[in-house]
C-alpha cells in the first residue's frame, strides 16, 4: 500500500499485460504486453500511461483526475473491478499485471467501456430531491434544516463516484442486463434516506421491480469493491425493509413515510 | 428521458417508452450520424461546452429561464462527473451569517485585497451579493452540506478572509456540488449530454457566434452544430504544468477555442500556486486543514509563516504562503523527498483532534494514506506550491457575455475578473455558480429571441480539412507526449512562483522551437475512441496559451498577487494597475490592456 514498503524495487521494470481489442473493426482481441519501468509510488494507471505514451500511442484508456474523485478509469486489474489510479503497482509484488475492460458493459475499445446505459439506470431512479412544493424549492431565502445525525442517514450512499465498479462486480448484472444494479438502487436510497426529501414513491415503484431489489442476491460484491466505501449492499437491503414495511403498495403513505436508520 | 436531437431542418424526436431509457436507441442515433464523413449538423438553442460546476449550472439556468422550452446540449470531453469540479476539497465562500458579524462588504473587500487589486471591483460586488442564494439553491437541490449544531449549513476558515465564510461539505465540496447539479439536470428533458464529444473549434462568423464542430469520440464521427448561444466553461488551463493539482483532462482547449475565434484572453500570466500539494503526485491537499487548524513547519520545526504573515500566520492569500515557502526552500530549510528528490515542508495536522481530521478531512486522509502511506492523524505530510488555478481566462463581463455575440463564458476558463492577480479560496467554486447561472440565463434569453442561423458549410469543411487533412492523417518524427511534457517542465521551470524576465524569454524562445516541430501526426488510425487524436489536439491548445501566459509575463513588469517576477519585485500601480488582452494573430499573440473597474477600494499595501 505504502509507497515506503515497495516490495518491487527502483529500477526494476513491471510487466503489463492489456487487453486490446476493437469490436467495431472485428480485429481478434488480444493482449499485449508492456515493459514499464517501475518507480515507487507508481499507479497503475501511471503504469498504462507509460505504454501509452512510450509505446503503443492507440492503447485506449480512459482516465482523468489521478485521484480516485472523477471515477474514469475503472478497469479490472488482475481479476478484480477497480480504479487504475487507486491500485498501486507494488500491490503485485513480481507479478505480472492484467489489465481488462470492466465486465458487464459493452465494450468500446481496449479497457474502455461503454457507461450510456449505467448513466441511464442511474436516472432511471429519480437521482435528485424531489419536493412537493416545487416553487419553494427554487426560493433561495434560507436552508431547510437537518440535523448531522439526518446528515448521517444518507452521507455514506452520496459518497459514490459513478466509476461503475460496483456494476461491474455484481453477479446479478452478469445474468440480467436489465437489473437496475447496485449504483442506481443505492442513488434510489441516498435520496430516499434524505430527510429533505419526498419522493420516494416513485422510486419505491422503479426499484421494487422484478430487475429491481428483489433479484439482489446479496453477494455483497458492490460493497467490496467500492472504492469510496459506500455499501450498496446495505442500500439495497434498506430498500427491502422500507417496501415490506411499507403499508400500502400502491397509496400516499409511502410519500410521507419515515426511513428507517442506517445506523 | 426523452432524447431529441434536431437535424437542419428535420426535427428528430424519439421517446423513451422504457422503465429507464434503455441508451442502446441513443447510441444508434449517433452511429448513424457517425458512420460517414459526411458531416451531420446538429441544432440546438444552447450549447455548452464543459461539464464542470459551471457548465452544469450554466446549463441548469437556461433550463429554468427557457422554462423548459430552449434545447441545450451539453458537451463534454470527459463522461458526465469527471470534469475537475470533482476534485474542489474545501469550501464555497458566501456570507451567510451577519447575525454572527459577517457583511458582503467584508467578501467583496477580503477578495479585492486577495487580488492584489487587480479585480474589477463592480464584478466583485455582484458577485459577492449574488452568492448567498447560491450556497440556498443547491441545498434545496440536495447538497450534502455540513451543518451546524442547529441544523444550518456549516462554514469554516479559509484563507485570506475576516471571516470563516467557507460554506462546505466535509472536504470534498467540489464532488458534491457536480453531484448536486448532474444530478438535478436529469430532472429537465431538454438537457441533454454529449459525453465524450470534444469540440474542435468555434464558428465565429462577423464576431458572431453560430456553432462549433465536435468530434465524437465513441465512433469518431465529426459533426457540427448550428447553435444560437454558445457557453465556454472548460475550466483552467492548469495542465500546462507538470506539478499541478489538476487532473490530466484540464488543458486549455476552450480558452484556445476562444482566442482563435478571435475573443480575447484576459490576464493569464496570473497563475496560482497552491501551498499545499502532496509530494511528489501534486494531488490537492486541501486550505481547509490549515483553516481547520494545521500548521506548514520547517526542518528547524518552526511555523515559519509568523515571518512572513505576522497576523494570518498559515491563512495569508495563497500567493503569499507559496513565496513564503520557496523562500524557505531556497534558505535551506526545507526538506528532500528521498524518492522523488523534489524539495518540501511540512503540513502538520497532528495536534488536531483525530476525530476531526476523520469527519472534516476524511478524504485528504485518504488521499494521503494510499498515495503516500502517511495518516497525517500522526505524521506531517509533504508539501509544495503546487500549479492549482489561472487567474486569467476569456474576457467577459459581469453577465458573463464575451466579445463575440452570443458567446458566454463561465468559470476558471473565463476572466469576469473577480480574481484579479490572485484569488482566495472559496471563491472558484462560487464564482463557478454565479457567472455559471448568468451566462446560461443571458444564452438562453438570447437564443428565445433569435432566429437560428447556420453556420456556413464552408467553415465546417475547412475545419475538417484541418483536423484530417493536416492532423490526422499528418506525418511526423517526433513523440507528441514528450513534447508535451517538455513544455511542461518548461513551465514547471520558468514560470513557477518565482520568475525572472530572461527565463521568461528563454522559455519562449523553447516554446516556440519546439511548436515547429513534427509532433503534428496520429499514430492511432482507428476512429474509435482516439485519444491519440484528442492528445495531439489538446497539445495545439496548450501550445497557444503557454505561449500566451509566458509572454504576458515577460510583459509585465512588475510583481502583483501570483505573478512575482524577481527582476521587478514591487507593484507598480502606475504603469501595471491593469489587465492584460490578448489577442490572436497568424504572428502570434498581440497584446492590448484596459483598465482595472475600480468603485471603492484604492489599492494600498496588503498587509497579512
Amino acid at each position: 500500500m505504502s509507497s515506503g514498503q515497495d516490495p518491487v524495487q527502483s529500477g526494476k521494470s513491471v510487466l503489463l499485460k492489456a487487453f486490446r481489442a476493437n469490436p467495431k473493426t472485428g480485429v481478434k482481441p488480444r493482449y499485449q504486453s508492456f515493459e514499464v519501468p517501475f518507480e515507487p509510488g507508481m499507479t497503475v494507471l501511471s503504469a498504462l500511461l507509460y505504454a501509452k505514451e512510450h509505446v503503443d500511442h492507440s492503447l485506449a484508456i480512459r482516465f482523468s483526475c489521478r485521484m480516485a474523485s472523477c471515477g474514469s478509469c475503472g478497469m479490472t486489474i488482475n481479476g478484480l473491478p477497480k480504479l487504475a489510479c487507486y491500485t498501486q503497482v507494488a500491490e503485485f509484488a513480481n507479478q505480472t499485471i492484467t489489465v481488462e475492460p470492466l465486465g458487464h458493459y459493452p465494450l468500446i475499445r481496449d479497457l474502455v467501456t461503454d457507461f450510456d446505459g449505467f448513466f441511464a439506470k442511474h436516472e432511471a431512479v429519480s437521482p435528485f430531491l424531489v419536493r412537493r412544493n416545487l416553487e419553494e424549492q427554487e426560493t433561495t431565502e434560507s436552508e431547510y434544516l437537518q440535523s448531522s445525525r439526518e446528515l448521517d442517514d444518507f452521507l455514506q450512499f452520496s459518497y459514490c463516484i459513478k466509476c461503475g465498479l460496483c456494476n461491474a462486480a455484481c453477479p446479478t448484472a452478469a445474468s440480467d442486463p436489465l437489473f437496475i444494479g447496485p449504483q442506481a438502487l443505492g442513488q434510489a436510497y441516498r435520496y430516499i434516506a434524505d430527510s429533505r426529501d419526498e419522493g420516494a414513491l416513485s422510486r419505491i415503484l422503479t426499484v421494487d421491480s422484478n430487475h429491481g431489489i428483489w433479484r439482489c442476491h446479496f453477494a455483497g460484491a458492490c460493497s467490496f469493491v467500492c472504492p469510496k466505501g459506500v455499501d450498496p449492499a446495505l442500500a439495497i437491503q434498506n430498500l427491502r425493509r422500507l417496501v415490506i414495511s411499507a403499508p400500502s403498495r400502491a397509496g400516499a403513505p409511502l410519500l410521507t413515510y419515515r426511513k428507517p436508520r442506517s445506523s | 428521458m426523452c432524447s431529441a436531437a434536431y437535424r437542419s431542418g428535420l426535427v428528430l424526436t424519439r421517446v423513451c417508452s422504457y422503465l429507464y431509457a434503455w441508451d442502446a436507441a441513443h447510441g444508434k442515433l449517433h452511429a448513424a450520424l457517425g458512420v460517414s464523413a459526411v458531416t451531420e449538423q446538429l441544432a440546438y438553442d444552447v450549447v455548452v461546452v464543459g461539464s464542470g460546476i459551471a457548465g452544469l449550472r450554466a446549463a441548469i439556468e437556461a433550463a429554468r429561464v427557457s422554462k423548459g422550452k430552449a434545447s441545450i446540449a451539453v458537451l463534454t470531453k470527459v463522461q458526465a462527473m469527471r470534469s475537475h469540479s470533482v476534485s474542489a476539497e474545501g469550501g464555497t465562500a458566501a456570507v451567510l451569517y451577519p447575525d454572527k458579524g459577517d457583511t458582503i462588504e467584508s467578501h467583496i473587500y477580503d477578495t479585492i485585497k486577495g487580488s492584489d487589486f487587480l479585480a474589477d471591483q463592480d464584478a466583485v460586488e455582484f458577485f459577492a451579493n449574488a452568492m448567498p442564494s447560491e450556497i440556498y439553491l443547491l441545498e434545496h437541490w440536495g447538497m450534502p452540506w455540513s451543518r451546524t449544531e442547529d441544523g444550518r449549513v456549516a462554514q469554516r476558515n479559509f484563507g485570506g478572509y475576516s471571516f470563516p465564510r467557507a460554506t462546505f461539505a466535509g472536504d470534498r465540496v467540489g464532488f458534491f456540488e457536480m453531484q448536486t447539479l448532474y444530478d438535478t439536470t436529469r430532472k429537465f428533458d431538454n438537457i441533454h449530454f454529449f459525453q465524450e464529444w470534444f469540440v474542435t473549434s468555434l464558428m465565429v462568423e462577423h464576431g458572431t457566434f453560430h456553432g462549433l464542430t465536435a468530434i465524437d469520440l465513441k465512433t469518431g464521427g465529426f459533426h457540427s452544430f448550428s447553435a444560437k448561444a454558445g457557453i465556454i466553461a472548460t475550466g483552467g488551463a492548469g495542465r500546462l504544468y507538470r506539478f499541478a493539482t489538476y487532473g490530466y483532462s484540464s488543458t486549455p482547449d476552450g480558452l484556445s477555442l476562444a482566442y482563435r475565434a478571435g475573443v480575447p484572453i484576459e490576464d493569464m500570466e496570473f497563475v496560482q500556486f497552491h501551498p499545499t500539494g502532496l509530494v511528489p503526485s501534486g494531488v490537492l491537499i486541501t486550505e481547509g486543514a490549515r483553516g481547520d487548524g494545521a500548521n506548514l513547519i520547517n526542518n528547524k520545526g518552526d511555523r515559519f509563516m509568523k515571518k512572513y504573515a505576522p497576523e494570518k500566520l498559515d491563512l495569508a492569500s495563497r500567493d503569499v504562503v507559496s513565496r513564503a515557502m520557496i523562500t524557505e526552500i531556497q534558505e535551506g530549510r526545507g526538506f528532500k523527498d528521498p524518492v522523488s528528490g523534489m524539495e518540501h515542508l511540512l503540513l502538520d495536522l497532528r495536534h488536531l483532534a483525530a476525530e476531526k481530521i476523520k469527519e472534516r478531512l476524511s478524504a485528504i486522509r485518504e488521499i494521503a494514506i494510499k498515495f503516500k502511506g502517511i495518516d497525517p492523524i500522526d505524521e506531517p505530510l509533504p508539501v509544495r506550491p503546487v500549479c492549482h488555478y489561472t487567474m486569467g481566462g476569456i474576457r467577459t463581463n459581469i453577465g458573463a457575455e464575451t466579445s463575440a455575440a452570443g458567446l458566454w463564458s463561465a468559470g476558471e476558463a473565463a476572466c469576469v475578473s473577480i480574481n484579479g492577480a490572485n484569488r482566495l479560496g472559496a471563491n472558484s467554486t462560487a464564482e463557478c455558480l454565479v457567472f455559471g447561472a448568468q451566462a446560461g440565463a443571458g444564452a438562453a434569453k438570447h437564443a428565445m429571441r433569435k432566429p437560428t442561423h447556420d453556420p456556413s458549410q464552408e467553415t465546417v469543411h475547412e475545419e475538417e480539412k484541418r483536423l484530417y487533412d493536416e492532423i490526422f492523417h499528418g506525418a511526423g518524427d517526433e513523440n507528441p507526449y514528450e513534447i508535451h511534457t517538455h513544455v511542461q517542465t518548461m513551465m514547471d521551470d520558468y514560470a513557477y512562483v518565482y520568475r525572472m524576465g530572461d527565463g521568461l524569454e528563454k522559455a519562449l524562445r523553447e516554446l516556440r522551437e519546439l511548436r515547429r516541430k513534427s509532433y503534428r501526426h496520429v499514430d492511432d488510425q482507428a476512429k474509435e475512441y482516439n485519444t491519440n487524436f484528442v492528445n495531439v489536439l489538446e497539445l495545439e491548445a496548450m501550445f497557444d496559451i503557454a505561449e500566451i501566459v509566458l509572454a504576458s509575463g515577460l510583459a509585465r513588469t512588475e510583481s502583483r498577487g501570483a505573478h512575482s517576477r524577481i527582476d521587478y519585485p514591487k507593484r507598480d500601480d502606475v504603469n501595471w494597475l491593469r489587465h492584460t488582452l490578448t489577442c490572436y494573430t497568424v504572428d502570434g499573440p498581440r497584446f492590448e490592456y484596459a483598465p482595472v473597474t475600480i468603485t471603492k477600494y484604492q489599492p494600498t499595501e496588503r498587509h497579512y
